[in-house]
C-alpha cells in the first residue's frame, strides 16, 4: 500500500491536502481497508467548527464503527455529499472521490509526511 | 484455554486463505479469515449464489457406545436419544444453575455414535462437561476436534454445487440430516461427512473431512462452485448473515448468565426426561417463573447501527432496561438491525424503544425474528 507523497497524515489514519488555508480531509486506504465495507458516514455540517485531534464524525462498516478525528482545527466549508449517498467511495477511492471534508484552517498541529506515515503502518 | 494462547492456531486451509488474499482476525484462539475482498459482496453471494467457509475452528466431541444416547440425554437439555440415525438437532448444554455453557449441533452418525459440534471458544469447556454429564453411562467421550476439518457451502446454489462432487443423493438429503460419502477432489475421492446444516439462513451444507484432505475438498468445492457464482466467504459476512437469520451467537445472545428461556429457545429444553439432566431443576423453575428479559429483534429508524453492549432505554421512563447483544447494518434489508434483551413489557412486535447509541438516543422498533427468511 503506497500513500501519496503530496499529502500529510495523522496517527489516526486521516490524510490532509493543504492548499493555502484550506485543507481537504479524508481517511487513508489503510483505515478504509481495516474497517471493511463502509456503509454509513456521519460527517459534520458545513459551518461546524472542528478541532484537531477531536472526534468530528463516524465511519460505520458492517463489522464496526470508527470515530473520525479531525486532523486540523477550523471551520467546515464543504462536506462530500457523494459519500453520503455512496459510502463505498471511501473504500474504492479513499484519496480521491472518497474525500470527506474541506476545512478552513485556523490552527494546525504536527502531521506526518508520507514516509513517516508509512513507517507508522509498518511499526 | 486455547483463547489464552499467545500464538493463534491456524487451520489446514491457512495457506489457501493467504493465497486468496484473506484478511485475518484472531477468533477464539484461531487465526481465521475475516473477509477475502468485500464482506458485503460475500454476504450477497451467500444470499444469491453461494459462499465457501472454513469452519475448522469449530470443536467436535464424539460419543460412542451403547450408553451414548442416554449419556447425552443427561448431559444436554434436549433428548439426543430420540434423534434418528443420520439426523441432527440443535441443542444446548447448561450448568446446574441453568446457565448456557454452549449451544451445539448434535448429529447421530450411527445407533451408538454421536458427533457433537461446539463453538470454538467453548470446546475446551464443553468436552469435559459432556464427559462429566456422561459419567456412569456406558460410553466413551472424546474431543476429536483435531481429527476434523470443517468446510461449509451456503447459499441457493449450494445443492447444485455439492451434487456435482458426490455420489450421495443430495436432493434427497433433508435439512438437518447427515450422510457419509465421498467428494471428488482433484487427486481422487475424499471421504467426508455431508450435512445439510448451516448458520446463514440459506440452504447449505457442512462438509467434515480429515484435516489432510481439507485443501483438496476446498479446491473441489471452489472449482465446482465458480460457474455458479460461489466465492470464498469470511467470518465478517457470517456474522451479518446469522444476524439477519436471527440466529444466536454464544458470547452475544447466549451466555452463562442466560437460560434458554430468555433466548426464546425454551423449545430445545425437554423437562420431562425420565432420568433428569444437568440443570433440570433450575430450568424447570425458570420456565415456571417466566423470563425477566427476552430476546427481540430491533430495526433502527435511523442510519446508525445499534451495536453489542449498547443500552436499550424505555422511552416512557428514560431508564436503561436492556442491552443490545448484536447489531449491524443489514446488507439484505439495507437498514440497521439488532438483537437485544428487553423486559417483557417492551417485547411485543411494534413496540418502540430507544437505544443509547454512542451518546445519543435513537428510536428502534421491536420486530419478529428473524429479520430475513429465505424463499423455499
Amino acid at each position: 500500500m503506497s500513500n501519496p507523497t503530496n499529502l500529510q497524515y495523522s496517527a489516526e489514519h486521516e490524510w490532509v491536502a493543504l492548499d493555502g488555508d484550506t485543507a481537504r480531509v479524508g481517511v487513508t486506504a489503510y483505515a478504509a481497508d481495516a474497517l471493511g465495507d463502509i456503509v454509513y458516514v456521519d460527517l459534520p455540517a458545513v459551518g461546524d467548527t472542528v478541532t484537531a485531534g477531536q472526534t468530528c464524525g463516524e465511519l460505520e462498516s458492517t463489522k464496526s464503527v470508527s470515530d473520525l478525528y479531525s486532523p486540523v482545527t477550523g471551520e467546515v466549508v464543504e462536506v462530500n455529499e457523494d459519500v453520503d449517498g455512496d459510502p463505498s467511495l471511501v473504500n474504492s477511492d479513499p484519496f480521491g472521490r472518497g474525500w470527506l471534508l474541506v476545512v478552513k484552517v485556523t490552527a494546525t498541529v504536527d502531521l506526518l509526511d508520507a514516509a513517516a506515515y508509512d513507517a507508522l503502518l509498518e511499526a | 484455554m486455547a483463547t489464552n494462547d499467545p500464538t493463534p492456531r491456524t487451520t489446514p486451509l491457512h495457506a489457501v486463505h493467504t493465497a486468496l488474499g484473506a484478511n485475518f482476525t484472531d477468533f477464539a484462539g484461531w487465526q481465521m479469515p475475516v473477509r477475502y475482498s468485500s464482506e458485503l459482496a460475500e454476504h450477497r453471494a451467500v444470499r444469491t449464489t453461494a459462499g465457501l467457509f472454513d469452519l475448522t475452528h469449530m470443536g467436535e466431541i464424539e460419543l460412542t457406545g451403547p450408553g451414548a444416547g442416554a449419556a447425552l440425554d443427561h448431559a444436554l437439555v434436549g433428548r439426543p436419544s430420540a434423534i434418528g440415525v443420520g439426523r441432527a438437532r440443535y441443542s444446548m448444554i447448561c450448568a446446574e444453575d441453568g446457565g448456557i455453557i454452549d449451544d451445539l449441533v448434535v448429529y447421530r452418525l450411527a445407533e451408538e455414535h454421536y458427533l457433537v459440534v461446539a463453538n470454538a471458544s467453548n470446546v475446551a469447556v464443553v468436552a469435559p462437561e459432556v464427559a462429566a454429564g456422561a459419567d456412569g453411562y456406558d460410553v466413551e467421550v472424546r474431543d476429536t476436534s483435531e481429527e476434523w476439518a470443517l468446510l461449509a457451502v451456503q447459499g441457493p446454489a449450494s445443492a447444485a454445487i455439492v451434487a456435482e462432487l458426490t455420489e450421495l443423493d443430495v436432493p434427497s438429503l433433508r435439512y438437518y440430516a447427515i450422510d457419509a460419502g465421498t467428494v471428488a477432489a482433484p487427486d481422487g475421492a475424499v471421504e467426508v461427512l455431508l450435512a445439510r446444516t448451516g448458520y446463514t439462513g440459506e440452504d447449505g451444507f457442512e462438509v467434515y473431512c480429515r484435516p489432510s484432505d481439507a485443501e483438496a475438498v476446498w479446491a473441489a468445492l471452489q472449482q465446482a462452485g465458480e460457474p455458479h457464482g460461489l466465492v470464498p466467504a469470511g467470518l465478517a459476512c457470517r456474522d451479518t448473515l446469522r444476524l439477519e437469520a436471527g440466529m444466536p451467537l454464544y458470547g452475544h445472545e447466549l451466555s452463562r448468565d442466560t437460560t434458554p428461556y430468555e433466548a426464546n429457545l425454551g423449545r430445545v429444553v425437554v423437562l420431562d426426561k425420565p432420568d433428569g439432566f444437568v440443570g433440570h431443576e433450575a430450568l424447570a423453575k425458570r420456565k415456571e417463573q417466566g423470563p425477566e428479559r427476552v430476546l427481540v429483534g430491533l430495526v433502527s429508524t435511523g442510519r446508525r447501527s445499534p451495536r453489542a453492549g449498547y443500552p436499550v432505554v424505555d422511552p416512557a421512563t428514560g431508564a436503561e432496561v436492556g442491552e443490545v447483544t448484536s447489531g449491524a447494518p443489514s446488507p439484505t434489508l439495507e437498514k440497521p438491525v439488532a438483537m437485544a434483551y428487553v423486559p417483557p413489557h417492551l417485547a411485543a412486535p411494534g413496540t418502540r424503544v430507544s437505544v443509547l447509541l454512542r451518546g445519543s438516543l435513537e428510536d428502534a422498533d421491536v420486530v419478529e425474528l428473524p429479520f430475513y427468511t429465505r424463499n423455499r
